[in-house]
């Protein structure tokens, strides 16, 4: 008999006004007890309309009556039959409007908590197997991987499990990619990254740090080296700004860079010799996934007020609900229907001031969201030292210009065929945000399996 | 793990490291760069790569100890390991072509300015160098310039070596003597470069400069090496290091170069400190 409760579980979770001075996870994840009792909330539909919500296709039911039945090793296993870093989906992937989203449980009531669970059961498995992976026969064909983030490492993990000799190409020091970068400790701990990572190195997947494709190495010379098809999850590129007058102040970031130097180079941290400005009021102009990050990183390091400045309204944010929710706890001040039009300097070239001009919602455009349109006259100015550009990316334009054959679109995105991911140049595959622009953790993960079935495929049909 | 196969001081405060750095010599050209991480947790740090042997695997770096990063990098010897050194960076100068060339060192900014005037050499240009330093302790790769120069111009602020002076002054002697160049590549600080470049425009001579902002990762993903480049922002890493001087704002560059410098003083300290601990 399934648990009829209408509520998800509660997540036991890090108070706001404590954890928004600490960097350590917000979330504290589920008891087995609560476990058991939330995985017995799902009434095992026939026809699964989560699993067609999972970019990724995990067989979601059967790892919920695993995990119903106390046998969470074995629901681990249908876990990871399906996605190579269970561990990180279930903390970022936005399951309200996937998996979550078809749940039946949803009518009425809260959906499965399925996202919570997959965390608990990729957590327990970490803390409590021993169990080394088997390592897969291999079938003597290599592959390369360019970029280490979510498309890139899931591409790699399917192709090593393929038995395919796999190499994946990092640029920066540390493998992970946005997982390390992007995504800030408090909502993704970086050694459970690293522990996805080892998983995969254990199955014999090689990772190469430190080697810059397009630079280092090309594309032709990975060909060159013996590989017979290649992966490309370079991810999103270039910060955009805004083009407004103050731009180049000291104190204006873009959000990749205040984040790396956040997360990757640990600036949070005491001792930490990769510097940061320890600003007193903070804006992050933007309102996706990474503003809010942004902006509550800018809480935890001190900043009395932070300040989300956004074009449109609270309804047209594209972050996800939860992490505005926990924004708003943190005490983050949200400035919707605003846009900068001006950075302020002082006399040593500093921030101390950003124009704003206020917005108002006309008819919808394009994208179906309310167009915002200026209220004339209406300005006004945030006292701030510190302004964050978190508006997206534009793709890097290094394997593009390197890379004979492969054709990119009119914003600089690889152009790919169908959900492979195959791109004009035979042999080579793409997926992520190199692709698509920037978009979510999931969305790349998913791209990088087809490619890996794809490619498996194309390298079968020369043979 | 990059071994250090030679590490000489070439001055107290300027030392060359010789690396082995086989993918990095493999590809590496005039004007572009490494990022290196000295230890585990060091801080990412951009160094033009001074000259490279793609036979021998090996990059030269000749860096100045002015930072902790630096302090960190200094304090490894040969025979030990850099943690991380990947490149190369960026865009190579584009020196194909040219025929007559003033090439202006400044200081450490020699160090690029070099493999740029020997490439220059190579290639049958015509290379003229000015070099300047502080003084007469500070100089280096006087006989490298003197072996791929037609003449080599020394320059420096108290006259302790080559002429007193600056090595605009230098610059313009030349121009008014009629020498006349395709092309001025000036690499030194920033002021320096803003000296030349205006001096450049005056008489109408194209001008290139290698720009070292900020940066951390290089590869045109944080933006943080952004400059305004003909009232356009550039970022540095991957449209740059070398822009066409004229058009570049120097006086935003030096405002921007100087966010962290409260930080950088007390983390040198710090590193400091701590290295004459390890000593003892």
């Amino acid at each position: 008999m399934p648990n009829m409760s209408l509520h998800k579980c509660p997540m036991p979770s890090q108070e706001p006004e404590v954890r928004n001075k600490n960097f350590s996870e917000v979330a504290l994840g589920y008891t087995p007890e609560m476990a058991v009792g939330e995985a017995q909330r799902c009434l095992n539909c026939k026809n699964k309309p989560c699993v067609s919500g999972c970019p990724v296709g995990i067989d979601i039911p059967a790892f919920l009556a695993k995990a119903a039945k106390e046998d969470f090793e074995g629901a681990y296993g249908v876990l990871s039959a399906s996605t190579a870093l269970p561990a990180v989906c279930g903390r970022v992937c936005p399951q309200e409007s996937q998996c979550e989203g078809k749940c039946v449980r949803g009518i009425k009531g809260d959906p499965v908590g399925i996202g919570r669970l997959e965390r608990f059961i990729a957590d327990w498995h970490r803390e409590h197997s021993d169990k080394t992976p088997k390592t897969p026969v291999k079938n003597g064909h290599k592959v390369a991987v360019i970029g280490s983030g979510p498309s890139g490492l899931t591409a790699a993990g399917e192709l090593a499990k393929m038995g395919y000799e796999v190499t994946v190409y990092e640029a920066l020091h540390t493998a992970g990619g946005v997982l390390v970068y992007g995504i800030p400790e408090f909502r993704l701990p970086k050694e459970i990254v690293r522990r996805e990572i080892e998983g995969l190195t254990k199955i014999g997947v090689k990772v190469e740090t430190n080697v810059v494709i397009g630079r280092t190495l090309t594309v032709d010379e990975l060909f060159e080296a013996g590989n017979e098809a290649i992966f490309i999850g370079s991810g999103a590129g270039l910060p955009r700004f805004m083009g407004i007058p103050g731009e180049q102040l000291c104190g204006v970031y873009s959000a990749n860079e205040f984040l790396t130097r956040i997360n990757l180079m640990k600036a949070y941290k005491e001792d930490a010799k990769t510097p940061l400005l320890h600003a007193k009021s903070v804006a992050v102009v933007g309102g996706g996934n990474v503003a809010m990050d942004a902006a509550r990183s800018a809480k935890r390091l001190g900043a009395e007020q932070v300040y989300v400045v956004y074009r449109r309204g609270m309804e047209e944010l594209p972050a996800r609900k939860e992490e505005i929710e926990h924004a708003i706890e943190e005490g983050i001040i949200f400035k919707t229907l605003s846009n900068p039009i001006e950075v302020l300097g002082d006399e040593h070239g500093s921030v101390r001031g950003m124009v704003c001009q206020e917005m108002e919602l006309g008819e919808p455009d394009a994208s179906g969201r309310r167009r915002p349109v200026e209220k004339e006259g209406c300005t006004f100015t945030l006292d701030v030292d510190c302004m964050i550009m978190s508006i997206g990316t534009s793709p890097n334009p290094l394997i593009r210009s390197t890379t004979p054959g492969l054709e990119t679109n009119r914003h600089g995105c690889i152009v790919t065929d169908g959900e492979g991911g195959a791109t004009t140049r035979e042999g080579v595959y793409a997926g992520g945000d190199a692709v698509t622009g920037a978009a979510t953790v999931i969305l790349a993960m998913g791209a990088g399996k087809s490619a890996a079935h794809a490619i498996d495929e194309y390298i079968k049909s020369k043979q | 793990m990059y071994e250090i196969l030679e590490k000489q001081a070439l001055n107290p405060t300027v030392t060359k490291m010789v690396v082995h750095a086989p993918l990095v010599a493999r590809k590496a050209q005039p004007g572009q760069f490494i990022i290196f991480r000295a230890s585990e947790d060091g801080e990412r740090v951009p160094l033009t790569i001074a000259d490279y042997d793609r036979e021998k695997g090996t990059v030269t770096i000749i860096f100045q100890i002015v930072g902790s990063a630096t302090m960190e990098l200094n304090a490894l010897n040969q025979g030990e390991c850099i943690h991380d050194f990947v490149g190369p960076l960026g865009t190579p100068s584009r020196l194909e072509g040219l025929q007559r060339v003033a090439v202006v060192g400044g200081g450490v900014g020699c160090a690029i300015a070099y493999p740029t005037a020997k490439k220059l050499h190579e290639l049958g240009a015509q290379v003229d160098s000015i070099i300047g330093f502080r003084n007469k302790d500070l100089v280096i790769l006087e006989p490298e310039f003197e072996a791929v120069s037609s003449r080599v111009l020394k320059m420096s602020d108290d006259g302790s070596w080559g002429e007193k002076g600056l090595v605009t002054n230098a610059l313009e002697a030349l121009i008014q003597a009629g020498n006349k160049y395709d092309e001025v590549i000036a690499i030194g600080p920033l002021v320096m470069m803003k000296f030349v470049c205006a001096l450049t425009k005056r008489y109408e001579i194209s001008t290139t400069v290698s720009m070292n902002p900020i940066m951390i990762d290089g590869t045109g993903m944080c933006g943080g090496c952004r400059l305004t480049v003909g009232g356009k922002t550039k970022f540095a890493c991957v449209d740059g290091p070398d822009f066409d001087g004229h058009q570049v704002d120097f006086d935003e560059a030096m405002v921007r170069g100087g966010i962290y410098r409260d930080f950088e003083a007390r983390s040198r300290e710090k590193t400091c400190a701590l290295l004459a601990k390890e000593v003892k």
